[in-house]
């Protein structure tokens, strides 16, 4: 691991450390703010509709999402060991680590695509192929979970191509630990994300 | 416990809360079932947020910069229900 340099206008390491953490958690936190306006909407749209809410979550293919929650979580364990490794000065242990979060990134991934071409059989795709959509609330629903799940997978996606960077610069040994728990965090936000997708689309059953 | 085996213990009560939201499903919990699966997930999130992102080290202003978010999803999402909720009251 190459050792962190100090940087102007900081006078020492600790305050620069405490300095840079304190940033990365304020840009995750305007993340979580531009996903909570997306939950907020599916507050709305679930008291207005409870009834069509709960029809259109049942319509998807919940073994997938679980399977996919599983991948994820998994994934944040590998990188949350990742950040164990680059504590102790071990960058081949932490490119291995990141590339393994990064294929199970892909396979989340790979389930997704696999989900969205299953609705996209079945006529749940609003505006593409939509003969199976009943109402217009359960439009309204497929539209918040393609419009949340295809930001998630963004932020999915720049997180695989970060885990991969960083395992290169780590099997290279020019790695800092303030850079790979930095990206740590921005994975396990992806992560959080999802955490509370999963019951806003998939969970949602009569009371 | 040394840290790997701490972060594995943590991962396995994340899998173990994720098989109880799915099998919540299947059960009449009537009007608790939002709370059930949303506390789940408020579970999942703390142990990610304490152990995964390391908040358990950190100094107070990061905790509170990582869990500020949090608290201003909460005002909007107060609001937001208000609205909705209160719709039909008659006023």
């Amino acid at each position: 691991m190459r050792d962190p340099e100090l940087h102007e206008p900081f006078h020492d390491l600790a305050r620069q450390r405490e300095t840079d953490r304190f940033g990365m958690w304020l840009f995750l936190a305007s993340e979580i703010m531009l996903f909570g306006g997306i939950f907020a909407a599916s507050i709305g749209l679930r008291v207005v509709h409870p009834r069509a809410y709960v029809a259109a979550s049942q319509a998807l293919h919940l073994w997938l999402g679980t399977a996919n929650t599983a991948v994820l979580l998994t994934s944040s364990l590998l990188v949350a060991l990742a950040v164990e490794a680059a504590k102790s000065g071990r960058p081949k242990r932490v490119a291995w680590l990141f590339i393994g979060a990064a294929l199970l990134g892909l396979a989340f991934a790979a389930i997704k695509g696999t989900e969205y071409w299953l609705e996209y059989r079945e006529g749940l795709m609003p505006g593409l192929s939509d003969a199976a959509i009943e109402s217009g609330a359960q439009r309204l629903f497929m539209d918040l979970y393609f419009v949340s799940t295809g930001l998630h997978a963004v932020h999915l996606t720049i997180g695989v191509v970060l885990l991969l960077t960083l395992a290169a610069r780590a099997l290279a040994d020019k790695l800092e630990g303030m850079t790979a728990s930095n990206v740590a965090l921005y994975w396990h936000l992806v992560d959080i994300v999802w955490i509370f997708l999963f019951p806003t689309l998939y969970l949602a059953r009569p009371a | 416990m040394s840290a790997t085996a701490r972060l594995v213990v943590v991962w396995l009560a994340l899998l173990v809360l994720l098989s109880s939201t799915v099998a919540a499903t299947f059960l009449p919990l009537g009007h608790l079932r939002s709370g059930v699966a949303y506390g789940i997930a408020a579970a999942k999130a703390g142990l990610v947020l304490w152990y995964f992102m390391e908040l358990r080290s950190e100094e107070g202003l990061t905790r509170l910069a990582g869990l500020a978010a949090f608290g201003w999803i909460a005002i909007l999402f107060l609001m937001v229900a208000a609205d909705y909720l209160a719709r039909g009251w008659g006023f």
